[in-house]
């Protein structure tokens, strides 16, 4: 069964190649893997969707020093969202046939050209998964998925775990007498 | 205070109170052997390979509990480096490796002696650092003895680049607590977990304590021992594990697993109740998973919280520090008898004595058990002893019985050949004591046998043992048992070694006869000046009994023979 981790981690070099690396030599399979920023500039989200045993995963993920926090999210009530861009091969007939698809599934056609469009849909993994098999019949041309990204409703948070962000006394002495 | 990033690296070692810094020079870390000129506080061991310089400070901190501290360039000297970290995390040993790397600007060039250090040890260090910036030097290698040393101990590298180690600051010590947001070992457990413990203890018919590594690592001997003898449970010892426990105590069943003693095995797979102390169930341990332990549960208690449910289902899974564990737990427990399994284990016991090999004549051969035996006697017992990997090694675990807590010293998770007398190297100027042993087969020997120069040099005071048989022991074995007596690739020409270590001017002894070994034993422990070799030239032929084939059931069990003739 697929399983959803959410992790924070210390936003610093090398930490995305630490997790990766980490799940390629314990075996474990990743369906997909989104980092991005959140709204502290030291500290990145991951959300890891997973084949594999989640508190396993969760346990050995905790060893890296840069892990702050996972929390596994499967069942908790969540908001989990994909985006997703396809370019689509249209004629004059199709062209409103997707523009109809689009409204149906609230997408939108972010550009359009002589013969194709590009779709943008966000939405859990199932709408995007149908769309695409919606479109597939006219003609997909190209296609890019982020990957899921979670967040459990209501007021419960990724607590940080104590984390302080790094201040400015992290050094030896003054920057300025580096030579 | 204006110092060089070199000189802060080395600032910084003297306030870990480091003494001693296993390493090779090279280009990209020159400044940093240039700085050692001030600091006459740190000894430098110069060795003649870099995973010597590893094997030695993981020796060094098994033997003393403090943090290793290897040295090495860029490129060729840092993945020299390699094996020797990742034996070193297999068994979780806390050191330290700091190794040069190219400048700032040219790392990602592909330029002279440049590898990236950092990404091939990922997987094979607790965690791992590239120091771009001077001031970040300091409180990165406070971080990292931290991180070695703390929670499951292991080994952590720092990359840094020679223009970090010229670059000139004004140095302050960061005295300031090490704030890291991801790291918080865990120390005790919940009273839940241990009412739920304590009534399995109750419920138990048929306990057993499998006692590992983590009992030295937590010194949690006497913790232990009091559990034991409280709950009157019998404890196997896991490989690492040896020296934790006294195995001459009366609840002690020797080792565990592939070559553990058969009272072990049988105890095991008997039980109802298996007490998992520091150990993580590796597959030498537990043989057949599915027909391991049937009938037992099992409470966990280990520091490593990914330990827990990776092989071994627990019904109790306790994740802290086993001492302060099991002092919570033992002031919950009343006093236990299981008369009926005691007597089931010392019949156990008992048969395996009537098959021992040290009460079986070997006519004119020297074996090795017997050697391990006789060496065991000639030490009193007290001996630090190193191996290497193979058949001595099983032989050392399963003949020479330890009392005290870090005193046997051997690779296990990894099986790293060329351990032993590197490791022993490290023991012994870590000690500083010169009862140190490296029992170690021809073959590994030879893996590392250029660190017989640095013993030379540093006129280490190691007591070298050679067990020679010729062959690959350990594969030879295997071949007989599974390849249909296929010999391929295992007998070893060797070269002479009374000869080689005359050419170190280390003096050395042959010992053919098994009525030699107790005044050889003696006349190398007579010199305490330098390293001393002795060669026990003993039966090729000689197999390491039990055994129980990789994969099949722990119980099944290949028994020596038990009449006497078929050795």
């Amino acid at each position: 069964m697929k399983q959803t981790l959410v992790a924070l981690v210390e936003n610093k070099p090398g930490v995305l190649n630490r997790v990766a690396s980490l799940f390629r030599r314990r075996n474990f399979n990743i369906d997909s893997l989104t980092v991005g920023r959140t709204e502290s500039p030291d500290v990145s989200r991951m959300t890891i969707v997973v084949d594999a045993d989640a508190e396993q995963i969760k346990n050995q993920l905790y060893k890296l020093v840069n892990v702050i926090q996972v929390e596994e999210v499967t069942d908790m009530p969540n908001v989990s969202r994909d985006l997703a861009l396809i370019k689509v091969r249209v004629n004059s007939e199709s062209r409103a046939e997707v523009a109809q698809l689009s409204d149906i599934f609230r997408a939108h056609i972010v550009d359009a050209g002589q013969d194709t469009v590009i779709v943008e849909v966000t939405g859990d993994e199932q709408k995007i998964t149908s769309m695409v098999e919606l479109l597939k019949p006219m003609g997909i041309l190209e296609m890019v998925r982020t990957g899921v990204v979670t967040m459990t409703r209501g007021a419960a948070i990724l607590p940080r775990n104590g984390y302080q962000p790094a201040n400015g006394q992290r050094t030896n002495g003054n920057r300025q007498n580096v030579l | 205070m204006k110092l060089t990033g070199a000189e802060i690296i080395l600032e910084c070692l003297v306030r870990e109170g480091v003494e001693v810094m296993f390493g090779y020079p090279g280009g990209a870390i020159l400044p940093t052997y240039d700085a050692m000129t001030k600091y006459p506080q740190l000894r430098h061991v110069l060795v003649r390979h870099e995973q010597g310089a590893a094997h030695m400070a993981d020796g060094y901190a098994r033997a003393t509990g403090k943090v290793g501290v290897a040295i090495a360039t860029s490129g060729p000297g840092a993945t020299n480096l390699v094996t020797g970290i990742a034996t070193a995390m297999m068994d979780s040993s806390p050191i330290v490796c700091i190794t040069g790397q190219v400048t700032t600007g040219a790392v990602g060039s592909d330029a002279f002696q440049e590898v990236d250090v950092t990404g091939v040890t990922l997987p094979v260090t607790k965690h791992n650092y590239l120091v771009y910036d001077v001031e970040e030097l300091a409180y990165t290698i406070r971080e990292a003895f931290h991180i070695a040393r703390t929670g499951r101990p292991g080994p952590v590298l720092i990359d840094v680049p020679k223009d970090v180690q010229n670059a000139v600051t004004e140095f302050v010590y960061p005295e300031e607590d090490i704030v890291l947001p991801g790291y918080h070992p865990p120390t005790y457990a919940s009273e839940s977990q241990l009412e739920a413990a304590v009534e399995l203890i109750r419920q138990a018919k048929r306990p057993v304590i499998l006692a590992g590594h983590g009992v030295l690592m937590s010194g949690a001997t006497q913790e232990v021992l009091t559990f034991a003898e409280r709950t009157q449970t019998p404890f196997s010892l896991t490989l690492l594990g040896k020296g934790g426990l006294p195995e001459q105590h009366p609840l002690s069943l020797g080792m565990m697993g592939m070559h553990g003693t058969a009272q072990s095995n049988m105890a095991i797979q008997n039980a109802d109740l298996l007490l998992a102390f520091g150990m993580r169930f590796d597959d030498r341990v537990t043989g057949n998973l599915k027909t391991y332990a049937p009938d037992a549960r099992k409470i966990h208690i280990d520091i490593d919280s990914s330990e827990i449910h990776k092989v071994v289902h627990a019904d109790v899974p306790i994740v802290g520090d086993l001492k302060t564990v099991l002092n919570q737990l033992n002031p919950m427990l009343e006093t236990i008898e299981h008369k009926e399994w005691m007597t089931q284990v010392r019949d156990w016991m008992e048969d395996t004595d009537d098959r021992d090999i040290i009460h079986q004549d070997a006519g004119d051969r020297l074996l090795a058990a017997h050697v391990i035996h006789d060496m065991w006697k000639a030490t009193g017992g007290n001996a630090v002893i190193v191996t290497d990997v193979g058949q001595h090694q099983m032989w050392e675990a399963q003949y020479y019985p330890h009392q005290n807590p870090h005193t046997l010293l051997t690779s296990g998770g990894l099986g790293t050949m060329g351990f032993g007398m590197p490791a022993a190297i490290g023991a012994a100027l870590g000690l500083k004591v010169p009862n140190v042993w490296a029992i170690v087969g021809d073959g590994g020997f030879q893996m590392t046998i250029t660190e017989l120069g640095t013993a030379a040099q540093e006129r280490v005071p190691i007591n070298i043992a050679i067990i020679n048989n010729g062959y690959l022991g350990m594969v030879r074995q295997w071949q007989e048992f599974f390849y249909e007596e296929r010999y391929n690739a295992t007998p070893m020409l060797s070269p002479d070694f009374l000869k080689l270590a005359d050419a170190y001017g280390i003096p050395a002894r042959r010992v053919t006869r098994r009525e030699d070994v107790p005044a050889a034993v003696e006349w190398a422990n007579s010199i305490t000046d330098g390293p001393v070799l002795i060669e026990y030239v003993v039966e090729k032929r000689d197999i390491v009994y039990p055994m129980v084939p990789a994969g099949a059931d722990l119980h099944n069990m290949i028994r020596r023979p038990a009449s006497p003739d078929s050795i």
